[in-house]
């Protein structure tokens, strides 16, 4: 029974999605009410999430689940993303017209599976919330079903994840083949000895991740599906997912394998390396805004990665933290973009930007606010993100990845100061709408503040990271 | 003293860019949201001269420090003065203001936004130069490209795209390493407080490597040859109180940097690297003032000029004798006194005829009296005349370097003749000669503005240069301390050999 009472919020939200589907069913043109129902949702299953006791630390049943301060904070993370993205596209989906049912309950039940990934301490739960999170997104991405690009990257979205589930899979049974069990406190203290196989496990299951995470060279994926699918559904992605696969990364890393940080370490700080330059340069070239940010969160992975590289609690927290702030930058983007709509139809290539300061100055100041902080750039919240990345990093003696990383947000500081040019320096174009909806102002301007003034009180957030113990 | 003098300092333009910003915009208020901006920088400037004379110039500690816990456990916000930042705040305060009188001629459009980013950006100089932590320092040191990129690209001229990415994209590079040096100080010595630094010293193994770190982002901002390509290209396409405020006080954050880090926390490398320096210097004074002669255009000319007197500069601080340093700090303040100044006069003649072309003027004299006096006075202060501050500046440089070694200071003597060459000759060809052009003729003098941003500026270049004692005397101290701390002169006579 009291296993039951800790997972209450991953039982409500299973509740809700079966009720919110017959609901659905039952009631005629409901869509919008399931939407709103699916945001309330979520805001209670936030409030149920804060309400458990925040200093427990338990695995439940035979040691598969853990609900401890790294689950609480990661799933807190993810719930407030998906209570933001919500508010943030509801208009959008009902201008593309795909306010459908289903749409908020395949957001729920991808959440779910976020939930059990981010708890699982058993290499066969953590599979099973991962299938559960990318079936759901397969269906988001190809949303827009007759639109030729959503569709398109809804099928190369499937074949390739379909394939790194397969490795991962192959990996977990190497894994657990030399290790005899599935349980990854278990595993750790099975695999004393380094064995060949083992090492191929690790390497398949680490592909797997990365792949999840779109690292450079499992990236492939990431421009098509960030271009092709709604702008509601690229959101979701850019947020939710990689809350859910750093986690993972973390409990792997530090749990069963921390005693194999060899055999890892070198893979992850390549992993870790090439992201952060092939993002930097790769994206250089972009026309499109979704596509562009694709390549910066490519880029971005690659500094949360680095953070992971050192094998320290030092390094995972500075992650933590990155990401944290990488996912209030990029609501704001997206809130920004949710927000270049004329005449029902979003634009969403650069130059659409043109000039934009002259008719919207208080977006064109977020939009400013954010691509300076995504570039890095002292007083803004980014700067502080890569900060804490490199002080970990240096700890470690590790100047070459340190350098590589710096050099790389000077590559990045040019794609993003060429937005800021196009918005600021170039001649106007025809003006955008500027009526929009409570919940997206809201995002947009919850999230810029976040941004400008992080400065002024670093501590809070670094503070409550700090207690966050991996093992 | 409880009153956080200097995080007012700090705060106050914020303050005023964020009262700018949320006050209604229309027509009518720019002209209000200017005088707030005036306002503002001006009561900033009597601050920092209030903090100049209560500030107690016979003892060697920081002033006016105030700390506070900013990140946990790891940095906390720290700034005070001591008798070399004071002259730096001080002249920080004083160019602000002078910029904002200017903007009416210059700038055209978007003028609230204008003021809004000027007002940051000094938010961001006076706390580079107050900041007691390295990580505070570095975080000021590059907000500041924010408001820079954007004050050229938005109001400059016909290139000001690739020039402002030039600008920040070299000035970003620069500065990456200094943070990796940054950070590696802390897991060093444990700490990224200045004052500890000075007490604790850095292991003279880790030293060159930190110290070239540090030189890259400063060597860049000085700037120094050969990264100093990004300077021509931001002062000719920044408009003019950008290029006033660029000159005048951005470029001193590196040479500041120079003492107060370099020689500061790393004083074996520097002298390690005093061969380095005097090369890059030596290169700087004569190449460039070369460079200089050439140059067509009024305000590249300009902008070369400042790289010879930033060379100057670096040369003074790395003789690491009293008078070198003192002689660097000098030339820095007096240098953006009268490279404002030029940068300003170049804007009211560019107001006027809408090119910056030097052959397309000649014979202002005629037409122009009021503006040939000033002119002169900047001209002959640039060029070194004795009873200008400029005067001061470079001969104590040469002093110090003559100390050191002849042959670098003879050669460095010889820029001070090119230097006089440049100068006159560009004053030589717009001032005098004859009234050729039909557009020229028909420009009007100074006008009210003009005359007392301009006499403003002549007036200290002058003071300073008959009687150089208040500057001196705030930094005579410090500057002594600096050397007796870190044993400079023992590391002068061990390495001279006697």
């Amino acid at each position: 029974m009291e296993n039951l009472q800790l997972i209450i919020p991953e039982l409500y939200i299973s509740i809700m999605i079966m009720f919110l589907l017959i609901f659905g069913v039952f009631k005629k043109n409901s869509s919008q009410l399931v939407y709103n129902l699916t945001t309330v949702s979520l805001v209670a299953t936030l409030a149920l999430i804060i309400n458990l006791d925040s200093q427990i630390h338990s695995s439940l049943f035979n040691n598969s689940y853990n609900i401890d301060s790294l689950a609480r904070f990661m799933k807190i993370l993810l719930i407030l993303s998906g209570i933001f993205v919500m508010l943030s596209s509801s208009k959008y989906i009902q201008i593309s017209k795909i306010s459908k049912i289903e749409y908020p309950i395949l957001i729920l039940c991808s959440i779910l599976g976020m939930m059990v990934m981010i708890s699982s301490n058993d290499l066969i739960v953590f599979y099973m919330g991962l299938e559960l999170q990318s079936l759901a997104l397969y269906v988001l991405a190809s949303f827009n079903r007759d639109n030729l690009l959503s569709t398109e990257s809804g099928l190369k979205y499937f074949v390739l994840s379909a394939l790194s589930s397969g490795l991962l899979l192959y990996g977990c049974s190497l894994i657990y083949g030399f290790s005899e069990t599935t349980n990854f406190n278990q595993i750790m203290v099975n695999t004393k000895e380094i064995e060949y196989g083992l090492t191929f496990g690790i390497v398949f299951i680490l592909v797997g991740l990365a792949f999840k995470i779109s690292a450079v060279p499992f990236h492939m994926w990431a421009p098509d599906v960030y271009q092709g699918s709604p702008t509601s559904v690229t959101v979701f992605f850019a947020l939710l997912p990689k809350i859910a696969a750093l986690t993972v990364f973390i409990r792997f890393l530090y749990i069963p394998f921390y005693e194999l940080g060899d055999q890892w370490q070198m893979i992850i700080i390549f992993l870790s390396i090439a992201s952060m330059v092939f993002g930097a340069v790769a994206a250089i070239g972009q026309k499109n805004l979704k596509r562009l940010i694709a390549y910066s969160s490519i880029s971005h992975m690659g500094y949360a990665l680095a953070g992971l590289s050192t094998g320290t609690t030092q390094g995972v927290q500075s992650s933590i933290t990155y990401i944290t702030i990488y996912l209030v930058m990029n609501l704001a983007f997206f809130s920004c973009l949710f927000m270049l709509k004329r005449n029902d139809e979003y634009y969403e290539n650069i130059d659409d930007l043109s000039g934009l300061s002259k008719n919207h100055p208080l977006l064109s100041l977020s939009l400013l606010v954010v691509l300076f902080s995504l570039a890095g750039i002292p007083p803004l919240a980014g700067f502080f993100a890569k900060f804490y990345i490199f002080v970990a990093v240096i700890n470690e003696k590790m100047y070459f990845l340190a350098i590589v990383g710096l050099l790389a947000t000077v590559i990045a500081a040019f794609y993003y100061l060429r937005i800021i040019k196009i918005i600021y320096f170039d001649p106007e174009k025809e003006k955008f709408e500027s009526k929009h909806n409570l919940g997206l102002k809201f995002t947009l301007v919850a999230s810029t503040f976040f941004i400008l003034a992080y400065f002024i009180y670093p501590s809070g957030i670094v503070d409550i990271i700090s207690q966050i113990n991996i093992n | 003293m409880n009153f956080p003098i200097l995080s007012s300092l700090i705060l106050l333009p914020t303050i005023g860019a964020l009262f700018i910003f949320f006050v209604r915009s229309s027509n009518s208020q720019y002209q209000s949201s200017k005088y707030v901006a005036l306002f503002i920088t001006l009561a900033n400037f009597f601050l920092s001269l209030y903090l100049w004379i209560i500030f107690d110039k016979s003892i060697v500690d920081f002033q006016f420090v105030e700390e506070r816990e900013w990140i946990s456990g790891f940095v906390n916000y720290k700034v005070g003065v001591d008798g070399i930042s004071i002259l730096f705040i001080l002249l920080t305060t004083f160019i602000t203001p002078i910029c904002v009188i200017t903007v009416n001629a210059t700038i055209k459009n978007r003028l609230k936004d204008f003021l809004i980013a000027i007002l940051i950006l000094e938010t961001f100089m006076i706390g580079v130069f107050c900041s007691l932590d390295l990580v505070v320092f570095y975080l000021f040191f590059e907000a500041g490209l924010i408001p820079m990129f954007l004050i050229i690209g938005i109001w400059g001229g016909e290139r000001r795209v690739y020039s402002a990415f030039k600008f920040f994209l070299y000035t970003l590079l620069g500065s990456v390493l200094m943070l990796v040096a940054i950070i590696s100080i802390y897991w060093i010595t444990g700490t990224t407080d200045v004052i500890k630094l000075y007490e604790l010293g850095i292991d003279a193994k880790y030293q060159n490597l930190l110290w070239l770190a540090f030189f890259s982002s400063f060597a860049v901002k000085t700037p120094m040859w050969p990264v100093h390509t990004w300077l021509p290209d931001a002062h000719v396409e920044a408009p003019t109180p950008g290029s006033v405020l660029l000159a005048a006080i951005l470029l001193k954050m590196a040479g500041y940097g120079f003492i107060r880090f370099s020689l500061g926390l790393f004083p074996d490398a520097s002298l390690y690297f005093v061969p380095l320096v005097y090369t890059l210097s030596l290169i700087a004074i004569i190449y460039t003032s070369l460079v200089a002669l050439m140059q067509e255009d009024m305000k590249k000319l300009i902008a070369y000029s400042s790289v010879a007197h930033m060379g100057f500069v670096t040369l003074g601080i790395f003789t690491m004798t009293q008078q070198g340093i003192e002689g660097s700090i000098f030339q820095m303040i007096s240098h953006g006194l009268v490279s404002a100044a030029l940068f300003l006069c170049v804007g009211v003649v560019y107001d006027r005829l809408h090119t910056r072309l030097i052959n397309r003027y000649g014979g202002l004299v005629s037409i122009m009296p009021k503006y040939a006096i000033v002119f002169m006075v900047f001209t002959l202060g640039a060029l070194g005349l004795p009873g200008t501050s400029g005067f001061i500046g470079e001969f104590l440089v040469l002093m110090g370097a003559f100390k050191k070694n002849i042959l670098v200071a003879t050669i460095a003597s010889l820029g001070v003749i090119l230097g006089a060459a440049y100068m006159l000759w560009l004053y030589k060809r717009i001032i005098f000669g004859k009234l050729i052009n039909e557009d020229v003729k028909k420009m009007v003098d100074l006008k009210r503005f003009e005359i007392v941003t301009l006499w403003l500026l002549v007036l200290p270049i002058i003071f300073f240069g008959f009687y150089p004692e208040p500057l001196i005397n705030s930094i005579e101290v410090s500057v002594a301390n600096m050397i007796d701390m870190n044993d400079l002169d023992k590391i002068n006579k061990l390495a001279l050999g006697d």
